[in-house]
């Protein structure tokens, strides 16, 4: 049973996750490239999912998009979980003042509606994926820094940990040699979750026209022109619908399987 | 009273600080709002016209003048006036809010109805059949992005079953019940994800409570299983759910923007996005304050009901 889970995890990451970040390696058409004459044109040989409204090859949209996504969200979120771990370590192991700060504005934070934080920011910097990253990495902060500042409360009152600080060891090496590796593997399994909720985010906001900039390809940007053209061509919105919810489910399953692997007490409760 | 007390001090301070730090992620951002104003067709503005607009909107002053009057202003739920369509922002949350909230409602209602029930009984023949199934749907149904489920609503739902209209509006005192045809897709793309969450907290939270010792003795004392299912178990099974519930408030905010747009619903998302388009930052953290407001507020309650249910949290 947990095999055949793992197997199928692993074909969708081979199906999914491998080809969008090989993308540029890959011998797609150029998923910007208009051809008139081959608007809402059916499955062909070139283009096997059809054209879309301005011809462009649904299928290396689609991939370049998911492209596109996973850039994003990767970014995003590897900037959010070494600032937030930092952040959470700094907490649980400094106490007092420090502690205080960070755990309150974190606790704000999270007061704040991720969308509409990322959409003040568009209003000011402009949409982009250059604006998306630094935003989306700014909303996953809280969570992992709560993640590794709960992983360090329980772990700083370990005897390695004072056996550290008996050996001489500064608070810094204390924090990055002796703490840092043993609170890891929650704050993996919260990094592929902000993975996946930055994708969420991602495209909402390029639904909404106010994340990735047309005529770049996005899932979200996909499917909130496919609404215009729903009675001529249905099929054009429900690609990349498939698409979207694949590639989240998929990160879901990374994220099952990452628990499953390095948090052996989560095993039972699931 | 104490801990009441304390707890709606904490609320204060957190809606203070949420204040703050949006006045001054305004503040420290780069770009000058004015002439992101005046300079969006890429030409320089006239610096007559750029002095003018800073002293009408009081941006000439230092920084803390500036920023005691935004707090005496949002005391007195005054937010600004819109620089682009020059009305008081508040006016048109007011007006626009309440659709929006009828919107989480009903579909945060919806969600319960469906999820409580569900993760009960799935939790109560853990394993079972229903279990399986139910267990598979959510897994599924918490993926797919709520402007999917939305999206593809009308495109089944309204655009070939012809079932019901595709979007918009009427007041409800104007036609009841076509009122209530309009508000039944989206409210129902609000509540799949959020049923989803509500189903596998439930059940999470009755595989807990069941091994329990009062259960057993409820059982050994004979009491009947409806009664033990319902007094001993659902009772302690929910408060988890409160809980969680709550925490995806925030979510369901969001979440009520984008179905908003996809059901051309005349909530707070439109007003936001016509914002963002035209750099109407007075309207966009508009929004975002009494967005974040609610949401700090819905927690308190939360709380105080939590308090209610469970009188142990009043430490």
């Amino acid at each position: 049973m947990k095999l055949k889970k793992y197997a199928l995890t692993l074909l969708a990451v081979v199906c999914i996750i491998l080809p969008a970040t090989i993308a540029p390696l890959l011998p797609l058409t150029d998923p910007l490239a208009m051809d008139l004459a081959k608007r809402f044109a059916l499955a062909s040989f070139d283009a096997p999912l059809g054209n879309d409204e301005y011809g462009r090859s649904v299928i290396s949209r689609l991939i370049w998009g998911m492209h596109i996504s996973l850039i994003v969200a990767v970014f995003s979120s590897t900037i959010g979980c070494v600032v937030g771990t930092a952040l959470g370590i700094l907490a649980a192991y400094l106490r007092g003042l420090v502690e205080t700060a960070i755990m309150r504005f974190m606790d704000m934070l999270v007061c704040l509606p991720a969308l509409l934080v990322a959409m003040v920011y568009v209003t000011l910097y402009g949409p982009g994926a250059g604006s998306l990253i630094p935003i989306l990495a700014v909303v996953s902060l809280p969570a992992f820094t709560r993640v590794a500042y709960s992983a360090v409360l329980t772990v700083r009152s370990q005897e390695y940990v004072e056996a550290s600080h008996a050996m001489g060891a500064s608070r810094l090496r204390t924090m990055v040699r002796t703490i840092l590796p043993n609170i890891s593997s929650a704050v993996l399994v919260q990094l592929s979750l902000a993975t996946a909720s930055a994708v969420v985010l991602e495209s909402g906001l390029s639904f909404l026209g106010l994340g990735i900039v047309p005529p770049d390809a996005s899932l979200g940007t996909m499917i909130g022109s496919a609404r215009s053209t729903l009675v001529q061509a249905p099929q054009l919105l429900l690609w990349p619908c498939v698409a979207l919810t694949l590639l989240i489910l998929t990160l879901n399953a990374v994220c099952d399987l990452l628990r499953d692997l390095l948090d052996p007490r989560h095993v039972g409760s699931s | 009273m104490v801990w009441l007390i304390r707890r709606i001090a904490l609320s204060i301070l957190m809606l203070w600080l949420v204040v703050t730090v949006i006045f001054l992620s305004l503040y420290i951002m780069p770009g000058d709002p004015v002439m992101l104003l005046l300079g969006a067709d890429g030409f320089a503005p006239d610096p007559a016209a750029v002095a003018a607009l800073r002293a009408e909107l009081g941006l000439d002053q230092p920084i803390y003048v500036q920023y005691l009057r935004k707090l005496w202003s949002l005391l007195h739920f005054d937010l600004g006036i819109s620089i682009v369509g020059d009305t008081p922002v508040i006016q048109d949350i007011a007006r626009r809010l309440p659709r929006t909230l009828e919107l989480v409602g009903v579909g945060a209602l919806l969600s319960l109805i469906i999820g409580i029930p569900a993760g009960v009984r799935a939790g109560l023949k853990r394993g079972g059949g229903f279990d399986r199934i139910a267990s598979a749907v959510t897994g599924f149904a918490q993926a797919v992005p709520v402007f999917v489920i939305g999206t593809i609503l009308v495109l089944v739902l309204a655009q070939n079953l012809r079932l019901v209209p595709a979007g918009g509006y009427v007041d409800f005192a104007v036609d009841p019940a076509r009122h209530i045809l309009l508000l039944l897709m989206p409210s129902t793309a609000i509540a799949v994800g959020l049923s989803a969450i509500v189903f596998r907290i439930t059940r999470a939270s009755v595989l807990d409570v069941m091994p329990q010792d009062y259960v057993r003795t409820a059982r050994a004392k004979g009491v009947p299983t409806a009664r033990i299912n319902s007094h001993h178990i659902l009772r302690n099974a929910l408060m988890p759910v409160v809980t969680v519930f709550a925490l995806h408030v925030g979510t369901l905010l969001s979440g009520t923007v984008l179905v908003e747009f996809v059901f051309n619903w005349p909530g707070l998302s439109g007003m936001l996005i016509s914002g963002v388009i035209s750099r109407d930052y007075t309207v966009v953290t508009g929004v975002l304050t009494v967005t974040s407001a609610i949401f700090i507020l819905i927690n308190l309650l939360v709380d105080i009901v939590y308090s209610v249910l469970d009188p142990r949290v009043r430490r």
